[in-house]
Order: C-alpha cells, then sequence, then structure tokens
C-alpha cells in the first residue's frame, strides 16, 4: 500500500507546525524521516495515523483520502508506535498485544484462535514471548517499546508508522528491530534520529526543517556533508560502509574556543 | 502480576457474597431479627403471606427500613465503584474518584440551598436529593464547558477543572452554611456531606438501579474501547477508537449515574477510589473483568459498611464517610506504597 502527504500543513493555535509538506512511499518501502527536533516529524507521522488533522493538503493511502476513511478503517491499513506510550494501569504484556486486534473486532468480540496465534507470533518476532505474563509497568523501556511494536504488528497493518521507534533500545534490538522492518514487506514510515541506521535500514529519506521537506530521495543522495552543515548545524564525513557500501557518518567533535 | 486468577470463581464467590451480605445486613442492627423470621418476612412481603399482629414491628423494621437500606447500599456501592473505574480511565489518572470532577460538591451546593433556604419545599421528602441531583448536573456541565478545549476534553483539564471548581462550590457551600440562621443546618449538611444510607425508602431505589444497570451493561460493552483509552489518546487514534468521542459521552454516562447516587446517599467517599484498585489487583487491569467484578466488590463492602455504621453506636448513627474513610485510608495508603503496582516500581 502506497501512502503519500500531499501539501500537508498543521497549525494548532496559531503556531505553523508542518508546512505544504510532500512525502511519498511505494508500497513496500522503508521511508525515513529525519531531522532535528521540533521539525515537525511527529506531526507528520501523526497526520498519517490520524491522531491530527491537517489544516490543509491531505493523506492519501493507495490514492484514497484518509479523511473519508472512519478511524477504524484507517486503523486497518496503518498500525503506530507512537511517542505517547505511557498507561497507569497494569496490563499484562498479552492483553497489550492483543489490543491491537482492536479496529478488526466489533466491540466486544472475543479473540479468534487465528487471532491469539498471530499474537503469539508477533510477540516471538518482537522478542516479547517470554514476557507475556508479566506486568507491562514492570517492564524496562526497551522491552515496553517491543511490546508496543508487538501491539502495532499485531494489527495486521499494510502500512506501519514509527515514532522514534529505536528510543531505549539496546543496539542489539535495534539492529533487530530494523532488519525486521526491511524484510517485512510493509510500507514503513519511521521518524528516526540516528542518521547511519537510518541510512542503513531506508530506502529513502525526507529531511525535515522548520516543517517542510528540504531534500528527498536515496540515502546516498541525500546525506551529504553540505546538507548534513545545513539542517543539523554540525559538521560530518561521510563515508561508504565497507561491506554494504551504505552512506555512514562520522561527525567532527570540534573544540569550541 | 503474573497469572491472572479466573473470572467466573471470582464472579461466583462474590455473588454469593452479596447475598449473605444482604441477608446479614437485613437481619442485624439495633435490634437483631433471627434469619428464619426475615426469610419468612420477606417471603410475606413478595408472595402476599400472612404474619401475626405481634410479628408486625419486626415485619415493619425488615421489609420498610431495612431491606430498601441495604438494597440501597448495594446500589451505591456497585454504582460508585463501576463509576470510579470509568473515571479513572477517563481521566487516565489512578487517584481520581467518581467526586473529582466537582459532582459531589455541586451536589452539596444544591442540597444546602434546600435544608438553608427551603428551596423546592414543593417537592416535600424528594427536595434535597432533587436539589443535589441538579446541583450534581449543574456543576458537571459547568466542568464540561471550562474545560473543553479545541483539541476536546483532555485528562489534565479535566482533572485541574474539577478540583478547581470544586473549591469554588465549597466556598459557596460554606457561605450558605455561615448564613444559615441555626447550627442546626450546617449538622444536617455535615451529615448529608459524609454520605448516608438513612434515607432509604422503597422510593429511592428505582431510577439508581435503572441508571447503574444500565451503565453498567453500556460499559461492558465497550470495554476494549476502555482499555485503548488506557494507552493514551494517540494510541488509540492508531488503534481506530476516538479517544475525544469517547470521553464525552463517558463524562455525561459518569456525571448522571454520580449525580443520582449523590442525591439518594449523599457524598460516600472512598469507595469509587479504592473498590478499583482492589479489583485491578485481584484480577488484573482489564475492563471487561474489572467492571464485571467491581460492582459485586463495591456491593458487598457497603452492606458492611453501613451495617457498621449504624450499629458501632447505635442508636447513633456514624456517617457512612467516616466508615468508609476508616478502611478506605489504610488500604489505600499500602496500596501506594506496594511495589510494582500503580506506580509501576520504577
Amino acid at each position: 500500500m502506497d501512502v503519500a502527504l500531499t501539501g500537508v500543513s498543521v497549525e494548532i493555535a496559531g503556531k505553523s507546525l508542518v508546512r505544504d509538506l510532500h512525502l511519498e512511499a511505494d508500497a513496500g518501502q522503508v521511508v525515513g524521516l529525519v531531522g532535528p527536533n521540533g521539525s515537525g516529524k511527529s506531526t507528520a507521522l501523526r497526520c498519517v495515523y490520524r491522531a491530527l488533522k491537517p489544516s490543509a493538503g491531505a493523506v492519501f493511502l493507495d490514492g484514497t483520502d484518509v479523511a473519508t476513511l472512519t478511524l477504524k478503517e484507517n486503523a486497518r491499513h496503518v498500525a503506530a508506535l507512537t511517542q505517547d506510550n505511557h498507561t497507569d494501569l497494569d496490563f499484562t504484556v498479552a492483553e497489550v498485544v492483543a489490543l491491537g486486534r482492536t479496529p478488526h473486532l466489533r466491540g466486544n468480540e472475543a479473540l479468534s484462535a487465528r487471532e491469539r496465534e498471530l499474537c503469539r507470533e508477533v510477540m516471538e518476532q518482537t522478542d516479547v514471548l517470554h514476557l507475556k505474563d508479566r506486568s507491562i509497568l514492570t517492564l524496562s523501556g526497551g522491552e515496553r517499546q517491543r511490546v508496543f511494536i508487538a501491539r502495532a504488528l499485531a494489527q495486521e497493518p499494510r502500512v506501519l508508522v514509527l515514532d522514534e521507534p529505536t528510543n531505549h533500545l539496546d543496539v542489539r534490538h535495534q539492529v533487530e528491530l530494523l532488519s525486521f522492518l526491511r524484510k517485512a514487506g510493509l510500507t514503513v514510515l519511521v521518524a528516526i534520529h540516528d542518521l547511519n541506521l537510518a541510512a542503513a535500514a531506508c530506502d529513502r529519506l525526507g529531511v525535515l526543517a522548520g516543517g517542510q521537506v528540504v531534500a528527498a530521495g536515496a540515502p546516498i543522495d541525500v546525506l551529504t556533508s553540505g546538507l548534513i552543515k545545513e539542517v543539523f548545524g554540525v559538521d560530518a564525513t561521510v563515508v561508504s560502509h565497507p561491506s554494504t557500501g551504505v552512506p555512514q557518518l562520522l561527525y567532527d567533535l570540534k573544540e569550541k574556543a | 502480576m503474573t497469572e491472572r486468577v479466573r473470572l467466573v470463581p471470582v464472579l461466583l464467590i462474590l455473588s454469593v457474597a452479596l447475598v449473605v451480605s444482604i441477608a446479614a445486613g437485613i437481619a442485624l442492627g439495633a435490634t437483631v431479627i433471627p434469619i428464619g423470621d426475615v426469610l419468612r418476612y420477606l417471603q410475606a412481603a413478595l408472595t402476599g403471606g400472612t404474619i401475626t399482629a405481634d410479628e408486625l414491628s419486626g415485619y415493619t423494621i425488615v421489609w420498610e427500613v431495612r431491606t430498601p437500606r441495604v438494597l440501597l447500599a448495594v446500589l451505591v456501592g456497585a454504582g460508585l465503584s463501576v463509576v470510579g473505574v470509568v473515571i479513572q480511565a477517563l481521566v487516565r489518572n489512578a487517584l481520581a474518584d467518581p467526586f473529582v470532577l466537582g459532582i459531589s460538591s455541586g451536589a452539596s451546593v444544591g442540597a444546602t440551598a434546600v435544608v438553608v433556604f427551603g428551596v423546592f419545599a414543593s417537592l416535600g421528602v424528594y427536595a434535597l436529593s432533587a436539589a443535589a441531583f441538579l446541583g450534581a448536573l449543574g456543576a458537571s456541565a459547568l466542568v464540561y464547558i471550562a474545560a473543553m478545549s479545541k483539541a476536546g476534553l483532555t485528562p489534565l483539564r479535566l482533572v485541574l477543572t474539577g478540583i478547581a471548581l470544586a473549591y469554588g462550590f465549597q466556598a459557596v457551600m460554606s457561605v450558605l452554611v455561615f448564613l444559615a440562621p441555626d447550627g442546626q443546618a450546617a449538622r444536617t449538611v455535615l451529615f448529608w456531606l459524609m454520605g448516608s444510607l438513612g434515607g432509604a425508602n422503597w422510593g429511592s431505589l428505582p431510577i439508581g438501579v435503572v441508571a447503574v444497570l444500565l451503565a453498567m451493561v453500556v460499559l461492558l460493552r465497550n470495554s476494549r474501547a476502555l482499555d485503548v483509552l488506557a494507552m493514551g489518546d494517540e494510541t488509540a487514534a492508531s488503534l481506530g477508537v476516538d479517544a475525544a468521542g469517547l470521553r464525552r459521552w463517558l463524562f455525561v454516562l459518569t456525571a448522571a449515574v454520580t449525580g443520582l447516587l449523590v442525591a439518594v446517599s449523599g457524598a460516600v467517599a472512598f469507595v469509587g477510589l479504592v473498590m478499583p484498585h482492589l479489583v485491578r489487583i485481584l484480577v488484573g487491569s482489564g475492563h471487561r473483568r474489572v467492571l464485571a467484578v467491581a460492582p459485586l466488590a463495591g456491593g458487598v463492602f457497603m452492606v458492611w459498611t453501613d451495617l457498621v455504621s449504624r450499629t458501632l453506636a447505635a442508636p447513633e448513627e456514624l456517617p457512612l464517610g467516616v466508615i468508609t474513610a476508616v478502611i478506605g485510608v489504610p488500604v489505600f495508603i499500602t496500596l501506594m506504597r506496594r511495589r510494582g503496582y500503580l506506580f509501576g516500581g520504577r
């Protein structure tokens, strides 16, 4: 399923968070959103999973304007890992993952045998099956992050939206998650801070600054020292990964006088 | 929390406990009536049997006084527990109770106005209840309007607005009591504020029973949406649940049920705060399980609380709020201090 944000603008309380943003992801592509804090990555993603309504422009799924879909219809296609993942209630891991089936069920309809098996599979994929009876409140940040990813996968989405999915994850789980995204066959929109992981994991990158896309394309075309200096204000040398050939950044820590 | 206990045995045990509690609540009191007589009087009342003349006073106590009172206790305990569960999900705050949104202080203003100024005098014995209900609805409406923003009813705004307005209502009530000509008004108001089932009669039951049953059915059918709501608004949207819309109708539902309960029993504290937590510890946090168990547990709790309140210092009757606080405060503090529950053991 392909996703297109066309001319999306979001204004909240008179502040423009995203202005005339254009971004496309073809079916099965992993598209990364990178940019400094406050550049509008999360805001753009919120419009895709419908937590926000654009004040102008539209989001299209396979050419259908999402504004014409109900939240529930949208959620059958698009799953999200949000940054607003906090609860006071001690649900078990299995209960949280099962909530991923919500958009596919009517009201309180029970999960079918197939759906319970699906929940088990996604917990295995995200390496949380051994935690299934634990309270979500007793998990570490990284474990919890993986539980929420499992819940998103239990939704059987065709588009996966991930807002900073590698936050709190140790390096092994970061690499595992991103390799999983590469072979999952889903259209993925992912906001990510680590430019090297982004370059390795994404087919395309959209670089955001000040609520607009300032560059978009394959990582090798987008990640140049000039752009990094301009957008992030840091000096970096771009090298090619010796075995995979993807561009990687080496940062120069300059002593400030 | 590891293994979840099975739901059906818990429900069965609590149902039996509720029946036993109701029987005990009817039999025990200032005058103890043997359980055999209680059952006979109840049967006589329900099937139109006959009793002898010297049994009349016992019959009156059982059927006219204690039975409606015990049933009201069940209703109030069950209702406040269910509302507590919903309010805590609604404002995403484990410390919320049914009165956090200013409902009880609004009701108090209404009731105080009746006691002090005799408004609604034409309604006779129902004046207090009617005024309290209107006060509760008025307070809820004010909180709703004041908390409403473009982003809908956000949890934190709701709580803060409720607390702020509750102070306002309390100030109004204090002024009313201060202006009242005699101390009796203050005493009546205080007793009513602490909650009491002393005003129970058959007439005070039907509306509340219908409202609480209706709320329970509606909520049980939406328990998965409540689970989703507890995960946060953004996540709710990504799971296809409109958090703002859900919160709106939950607010209206809880305001109406709480208003009705406060109108017949005053503001009984702690039940709506503690019961949801106790039930969650027992059966986990999934709302389907919590909403099934909470009304039974709340009903049992309230029957015994009421029994203590009317027997401990008999013939004087202690305010219900005192008893619930004596039980509720230590239980709640113990709960809070338990690692791994509520505040995550982090």
